[in-house]
């Protein structure tokens, strides 16, 4: 039987490169100075969604939350082989811990409809929290299954899954619908096909389009501009190249539970590390000398 | 979520796996202990299972006062649902103020969904937790006694301080090694108070249908504190010093191929390019002359201390503090230095 699934994809700055160029004098990241990538578990995610498809038939839609740029990651996903793209974007829902974050995404889920499998990637590289995709499957009130390194089967409405407990694994099985967390060990995930690349590399968001309308009309009147991206809009979705865009009301979201006011946690102070290495300290070999460097590291929190 | 209760204890969950509880939640005791002292409340842990209550003592012997112990057939192997709601059903019940986790594949799985249906914060891979007041910048509002969330973000290149104004229980968790294990005392008195909590066949969605355990290897992936040993260390006897240093400081052990291949140490030890790759917070290397093969494996480690008698030894160049010495004088000045902190 086919299988609809729903994957939740994240684009996210590229942490393992970060050079002391993107560090602000504040000590805070300068998220803009960051190159971006697919969030490398949501590309597992993808890819078992695609097995998945490829071996029973039904659909993968990507769904992620962020800027109009973000409209990167659901490009890859197309690329790859997925059925439909949805971007959720609205300036009210910035500052979402992960709490607002998955009450967003889960109302982004349900306002796609169907699905019989939700898959996200355990954790995104910015945080490292593996949080939201727990917290998507309470909102949505489905079990959740995470660290998926298998899919064993699946057979009709019930699925086996292998999970990566850390010190071992264990197999378990649920009835559909639910929402599984994948592992960067569970598959290696799969090129973009290169004609999937020359179809869909013109798919955009209307958000690119109005961007690119502004820049095409330098001080045009607005409703010129909206005119113009009205316009071009209806000439890529004629071509079926226009990618979905919704914001907060069109999920039917509660205000209240989005953005900053509705996330429990603040982020109260941030440090930076600092990340160039100019020689080293030589530290005397000596009580005194041992004591000053084992105090630094339990200043600048090394040691706790 | 809950109105902040200032009297409010402070929980551990308590991880435990066939009837033994897993080493982070003995540590997370210890750290709850502290906080409460500070607060001026008491300090409990939940624990639920099949069958566990002689786990109870131990957890008193670890500092908290109560343990709160829910013993039902239903919870003897970990699922989600009926674990999440033990925790939701207790912490309405009972109102603590804050509840740690370990940073485990279950505390992992389960702190989100219980802060999901409670509505509440949840702050990952704490290194730190400490108690104070906090001004809300915003509002210019004085919280007293806040639960500062200290944790590392971006890969690691900052450290953010999270916290949870009035929107409470304020939760947490904290990977195994990051918190000191206190020693067990066992003349400590507690309550262990039994708790019905209800399951209804709903919860148990999952079935398990095989299982398999590996037996406790070395975690040198998630260790957030490496103390490696070379050819330098020169016999098994003496690679008892990085061992020493590893406990002390509550970190796991690693070796370079040299003293892997002179017998000091196995080799699911060994870190570089054929063993594995590490990026820890800290990594101590001693005696270790540092091989390109080896730097390969631990060169991105947040901060690297490099102990060598050979001034021109390549471990240096990749390191933040260098002491050229004897690692067999230096190590015991960096034990006791270690334990005297703070």
């Amino acid at each position: 039987m086919p299988y609809d699934s729903i994957v939740l994809v994240k684009q996210v700055p590229d942490t393992a490169n970060i050079t002391a160029e993107a560090m602000k004098e504040d000590g805070t990241v300068n998220r803009a100075a960051l190159p971006t990538i697919f969030n490398p578990e949501d590309l597992n995610a993808l890819e078992t969604a695609l097995e998945v498809r490829d071996a029973y038939g039904g659909t993968v839609t990507a769904v992620t939350m962020g800027p109009p740029k973000a409209a990167d990651v659901l490009r890859a996903c197309l690329f790859r082989g997925a059925d439909r793209g949805i971007l959720l974007t609205d300036r009210r829902a910035a500052a979402s811990d992960t709490l607002a974050t998955s009450y967003i995404l889960s109302q982004a889920v349900k306002t796609v409809g169907r699905f019989d499998i939700v898959f996200c990637g355990r954790q995104a590289i910015d945080g490292d929290t593996a949080q939201v995709g727990p917290q998507c499957a309470e909102k949505l009130g489905i079990p959740q299954i995470t660290y998926l390194e298998q899919l064993v089967s699946l057979d009709g409405p019930m699925v086996r899954i292998r999970r990566n407990i850390g010190h071992g694994w264990e197999v378990v099985e649920g009835r559909l619908p639910v929402l599984v967390t994948v592992i960067g060990s569970a598959n290696k995930p799969r090129p973009p096909a290169a004609r999937r690349v020359m179809r869909f590399k013109r798919a955009k968001v209307m958000a690119e389009l109005a961007a690119e309308a502004k820049a095409d009309k330098p001080g045009a009147p607005d409703d010129e501009v909206q005119a113009e991206a009205q316009r071009r809009a209806a000439a890529v979705k004629e071509k079926g190249l226009l990618i979905e865009q919704w914001n907060l009301d069109d999920i039917g979201a509660d205000l209240e539970r989005c953005g900053l006011a509705g996330s429990p946690t603040k982020v109260f102070r941030v440090q930076s590390i600092v990340l160039t290495k100019e020689g080293y300290t030589e530290v005397v070999a000596t009580e005194d000398g041992v004591r000053q460097m084992i105090h630094e590291l339990v200043i600048d929190r090394t040691l706790g | 979520m809950i109105d902040p209760n200032r009297q409010g204890e402070v929980w551990v969950f308590a991880e435990q796996e066939d009837g033994s509880l897993h080493d982070v939640v003995l540590e997370l005791c210890g750290k709850a202990r502290e906080l409460a002292d500070t607060l001026g409340v008491k300090a409990a842990a939940v624990l639920p299972g099949n069958q566990v209550r002689p786990l109870a003592k131990r957890l008193i012997a670890q500092g908290v006062d109560n343990v709160y112990l829910v013993d039902n057939p239903k919870l003897s192997h970990f699922q989600t649902l009926p674990y999440a709601r033990v925790m939701t059903t207790l912490i309405q019940r009972h109102k603590p103020q804050i509840v740690l986790y370990g940073a485990t594949a279950m505390g992992r799985d389960l702190a989100p969904r219980v802060a999901s249906e409670m509505r509440a914060g949840m702050t990952a891979d704490c290194t730190d937790l400490e108690i104070s007041d906090v001004t809300d910048p915003k509002t210019k509002t004085l919280h007293k006694n806040l639960l500062l969330q200290i944790r590392p973000a971006f890969g690691g290149n900052i450290i953010a301080t999270i916290v949870n104004y009035d929107w409470w229980p304020q939760m947490a968790t904290v990977r195994e090694g990051v918190m000191p294990l206190k020693p067990a005392d066992e003349s400590r008195r507690g309550n262990v108070v039994e708790e019905k909590v209800e399951l209804d066949e709903t919860l148990l969605a999952l079935k398990l249908i095989q299982r398999h355990i590996e037996p406790r290897k070395v975690n040198l992936k998630g260790a957030r504190v490496i103390v490696a040993g070379g050819g330098g260390v020169g016999s098994k006897d003496n690679f008892r010093l990085i061992y020493d240093l590893a406990a002390a400081i509550g970190g796991a052990v690693g070796a370079s191929r040299a003293a892997v291949d002179g017998g000091y140490i196995g080799k699911e030890h060994q870190i570089g390019q054929t063993g594995t790759t590490v990026r820890p917070a800290l990594y101590i290397a001693a005696g270790i002359s540092g091989a390109v093969q080896h730097r390969a494996g631990m060169e991105e480690s947040a901060k690297i201390i490099a102990i060598n008698t050979d001034r021109d030894a390549p471990i240096f160049s990749v390191a933040h503090y260098g002491i050229v010495g004897d690692l067999k004088k230096v190590i015991p000045m960096m034990i006791k230095a270690v334990k005297e902190r703070r």
